[in-house]
């Protein structure tokens, strides 16, 4: 048996090349299956915009309208709910909206686009509960002092009337605005932002 | 012969077919089984693909659906706008994600024709693309069907004939001494001639071919790439075993 | 980065001491023959297949609904709405055909190299149970999509067990939890199918390897190469014909893996039906218990199987022997190693009759899988014209099964009375490279 001499560099060479183009293989066999895990095209159909009439929600009423399955709050809010939103400033976690929770749009002190359409995503910031619309102003049982606003039942958190966090409660954000924009005076678009709207 | 034995005579061909494909040109069409017509249905004619879907929105989505198809999907793999699908396709209100439902009321349905009509998404799937393009060439009058139609490929179906207009009105000759057709004539011409509607029911067999795998298109697309780099990557292994082999005596 | 390796290397060494034996052991210590040719590629190719059987399978899973209403649908889900879940699927289907393909030429490799002799039997018999539990695991898998060859497919099987007398109309009823395939028959062979079966899969087949690496590997020559002279150039107390599984068949084995893929990859991306083979275009239909496919077949791997149940007629008022055939034909394999008796290993240097004996099983197999997947029933009409189809097939069909069981029952005289003149075997491999 001669033995001839193993070319080692070569040997290492091929191995080396062989192990890449398999690992590169491999890692591309895997993408398909963590791509799979997108949201599929049943989901984004879900999720796709939602457009809303605004024609039947009167002053100071809610609606709750579904967008990717979330809920989602449109109020009509009245200019009484309006007046006392700037008088909340200190008792606030974050008056000025300053965490991101808002498309830029919607940071301003009413966090809307026309101060009384308040559009929301009615997720309470804390452990996802749907905060109830306590709308009225007048003394409630978890706060004499009540000038409108959200309160959650699940770990009375307290929002008021834009959706901004009291502070001393177990929340600690803002609840989120979603993209939207005005289709007409009367018609919202849930899911898409102005500047993208044809 | 049925499919499968034809497919499995044509096996090895098709793999000829596909080295062809790697080579960039194009395969021939399948050859057609026995009492069948060839459909030449090609899922990767975007234009003809374009042609069928308007035909089936046109004339067959009044009574069938497509329910597994989305607008969506379908307008990205016919190289269609969301507004030309919106407008000139979607007839129901349907929301551009949603799949293509017919609005004919499954009850009533069921009340004209006795059986509700079937969903067609999977039609080419299950009978075959030359199947579905024999069947579009095969309807005739027939004075003894409550319908007054009758078809070749499927006979005493509850299917009217939508696509008169256009091929006109065939009808049947019947082999001697028997009820059974043995041949198809035009006896009142249509709107088409005989070439442009054998073209346009090619075209609706592959738009219907196309929603029974939209996957086709891009399994296709990659395939190409994947037996490139496994072709690449066996050649490595093949020089790497060939040199660790040369230790073995 | 060698020192990382090394450092991590020598950490678990020293909690695990037996992990490195063990590699040894079985990779760069397990010698095997050099002489493999291309019939032995078909075993780590079967385990690749069953690695992309299980990877694919969970992934599919996640997003099949076992149910009678909505499996159908969530396979169409998976086909369009699910990234990327076509393919997925595509893998797992194609994948379950050429786990057959490729298990079918590992048996056969086995029988023409005498892989079942002494001492191999358990490795044999481990590898007939992987066979048995495979054709459980493809018939439950077959079903799940629900369509209408998953359904009939279903019922016609789960039947044959109602062939058996005074239990068997209880048992059909006990197997599909209703009086006809539905939604506790579905959740049942889902729960088989992915999680019962693939463990018993997976037990199997690490015994199956367990038990090979005790007697080692057979080859093309049958000679045993742990009797041969000792000594070769990486150890001197072993086998001289025996070569480092690692690195020398895992470099072949991947050439192997590279033109088995290929194959694969034409077949999931450009027939992944492979023109109703397999992925049957009758199970585009949803599932309907009103109205039974034209032509109802199983799908390939199981057609020589299932004509063997068509061919044998009823007799004394039960349909039972037919089945009882059926299982015998696997159950037959079995014994192999019991039933010949030769003590020449390899077809090399076995006698012309074994030679002709195995060609015509084989024959004998495609001919009964013709006959169960309709392919007599059309090209007897085709070459002969007008006649009897039901005789004639009949006739073939009866004679594939005679030849089927012949074979063994020859095997066995042809051994047993030492009919067989067999070559002389030699000392040491001869190398084929």
């Amino acid at each position: 048996m001669a033995n001839e001499v193993v070319d080692h560099g070569r040997r290492r060479f091929l191995t080396a090349t062989t192990a890449v183009v398999g690992g590169i293989g491999i890692v591309s066999a895997a993408v398909p299956f963590i791509k799979s895990w997108e949201p599929s095209a049943r989901a984004k159909a879900a999720g796709a915009p939602v457009t809303q009439s605004l024609k039947k929600i009167e002053t100071g009423q809610q609606l709750i309208i579904g967008w990717r399955s979330l809920p989602v709050f449109i109020v009509n809010r009245t200019p009484s709910q309006l007046k006392v939103l700037p008088a909340q400033d200190v008792r606030l976690v974050d008056p000025h909206s300053l965490v991101d929770q808002q498309p830029k749009y919607a940071q301003n002190g009413t966090r809307s686009i026309k101060p009384e359409w308040l559009v929301m995503i009615g997720i309470c910031t804390h452990l996802g509960c749907v905060p109830d619309y306590k709308g009225e102003i007048k003394p409630e049982p978890f706060d004499p002092n009540w000038q409108g606003g959200y309160y959650c039942p699940c770990h009375h958190s307290r929002y008021d009337m834009a959706g901004r966090v009291y502070q001393g409660v177990p929340a600690p954000k803002n609840m989120e605005i979603p993209p939207y924009h005005f289709v007409d005076d009367m018609t919202v678009q849930v899911g898409v932002n102005p500047q993208e709207a044809g | 012969m049925t499919k499968r034995l034809t497919t499995m005579k044509h096996f090895l061909a098709s793999f000829a077919l596909a080295l062809g494909l790697l080579a960039g040109t194009m395969p021939a069409h399948a050859e057609g089984d026995g009492g069948l017509m060839k459909s030449g249905a090609d899922v990767r004619d975007q234009a003809s693909l374009q042609r069928g879907a308007k035909l089936f929105f046109n004339y067959c989505v009044g009574c069938h659906s497509l329910k597994y198809m989305r607008y969506s999907r379908m307008a990205q793999d016919l190289g269609l706008t969301e507004q030309e699908v919106m407008q000139n396709l979607n007839f129901t209100g349907a929301k551009f994600g949603d799949p293509v439902i017919s609005h004919m009321p499954e009850a009533a349905a069921a009340t004209w024709f006795g059986k509700s009509p079937p969903d067609l998404s999977l039609e080419v799937e299950a009978r075959g693309a030359d199947w579905v393009y024999t069947y579009l060439n095969s309807f005739y009058l027939d004075p003894h069907s409550p319908i007054g139609w009758n078809n070749t490929v499927l006979p005493n179906a509850a299917m009217p004939f939508p696509l008169w207009e256009l091929q006109g009105m065939q009808t049947a000759e019947m082999k001697a001494g028997s009820a059974v057709p043995e041949k198809l004539v035009l006896s009142h011409p249509g709107t088409m001639t005989p070439a442009e509607y054998q073209q346009a029911t090619r075209d609706l067999t592959s738009f219907l071919q196309y929603v029974s795998e939209p996957a086709a298109l891009q399994r296709r697309r990659y395939g190409v790439w994947v037996l490139l780099f496994l072709a690449f990557f066996t050649f490595l292994a093949y020089l790497l075993k060939r040199e660790f082999w040369k230790d073995v005596h | 980065m060698a020192n990382v390796f090394t450092n991590i290397g020598e950490w678990v060494n020293e909690r695990a001491p037996g992990m490195m034996p063990m590699y040894r052991k079985h990779m760069t210590e397990y010698y095997a023959p050099k002489n493999f040719n291309l019939w032995y590629y078909f075993g780590s190719l079967a385990m690749l297949v069953l690695v992309n059987q299980i990877v694919t399978g969970i992934f599919l899973t996640m997003n099949y609904n076992p149910s009678a209403a909505g499996a159908f649908d969530s396979v169409q889900y998976i086909m369009r709405d699910v990234e990327w879940g076509w393919l997925i699927r595509y893998m797992h289907s194609t994948g379950a055909s050429l786990f057959f393909v490729v298990v079918f030429l590992h048996m056969f490799r086995g029988l023409m190299y005498g892989s079942y002799k002494k001492p191999r039997e358990l490795v044999w018999l481990l590898g007939m149970l992987i066979f048995l539990a495979l054709m459980a695991e493809a018939f439950m898998g077959y079903v799940l999509p629900w369509g209408n060859m998953s359904f009939w497919g279903a019922k016609v099987i789960i039947s044959l067990f109602g062939t058996i007398p005074y239990i068997g109309n209880t048992l059909v009823e006990w197997i599909m939890g209703d009086f006809l395939p539905g939604d506790a028959t579905l959740n049942r062979f889902f729960a088989l199918h992915v999680i019962a079966l693939p463990l018993v899969l997976l037990l199997l087949v690490v015994l199956h390897l367990a038990a090979l690496h005790e007697v080692g590997s057979n080859n093309p020559d049958g000679v045993e190469i742990k009797k041969g002279p000792k000594g070769n150039r990486w150890d001197a107390l072993k086998p001289a014909d025996g070569i480092p599984f690692h690195p020398y068949y895992t470099v072949k084995d991947i050439v192997g893996v590279g033109f088995f893929l290929l194959i694969a990859a034409f077949i999931i991306f450009f027939a992944p039906s492979l023109g109703g083979w397999f992925l049957e275009h009758d199970n585009a239909i949803r599932a309907n218990n009103l109205v039974t496919p034209a032509e109802i077949k199983p799908v390939w791997y199981f057609t020589p199987f299932y004509a063997i149940v068509r061919m044998v007629p009823s007799f004394l008022g039960t349909a039972v022997w037919g089945v009882l055939a059926m299982f015998g034909a696997i159950a037959v394999l079995f014994v192999v190693p019991w039933i010949d008796r030769g003590k020449v290993k390899s077809i090399r240097y076995r006698g012309t009759g074994y030679k002709v004996a195995l060609g015509v099983f084989v024959l004998a197999f495609f001919g009964l899988g013709a006959v169960g997947a309709g392919i007599t029933a059309e090209v007897i009409p085709e070459w002969f014209g007008n006649v009897d189809l039901t005789t004639w097939e009949n006739l073939f069909g009866r004679l594939m099964t005679l030849l089927y069981f012949g074979f063994f029952v020859f095997l066995w005289a042809y051994t047993y009375f030492g009919w067989e003149k067999t070559k002389p075997v030699p000392d040491r491999v001869t190398t084929h490279d």
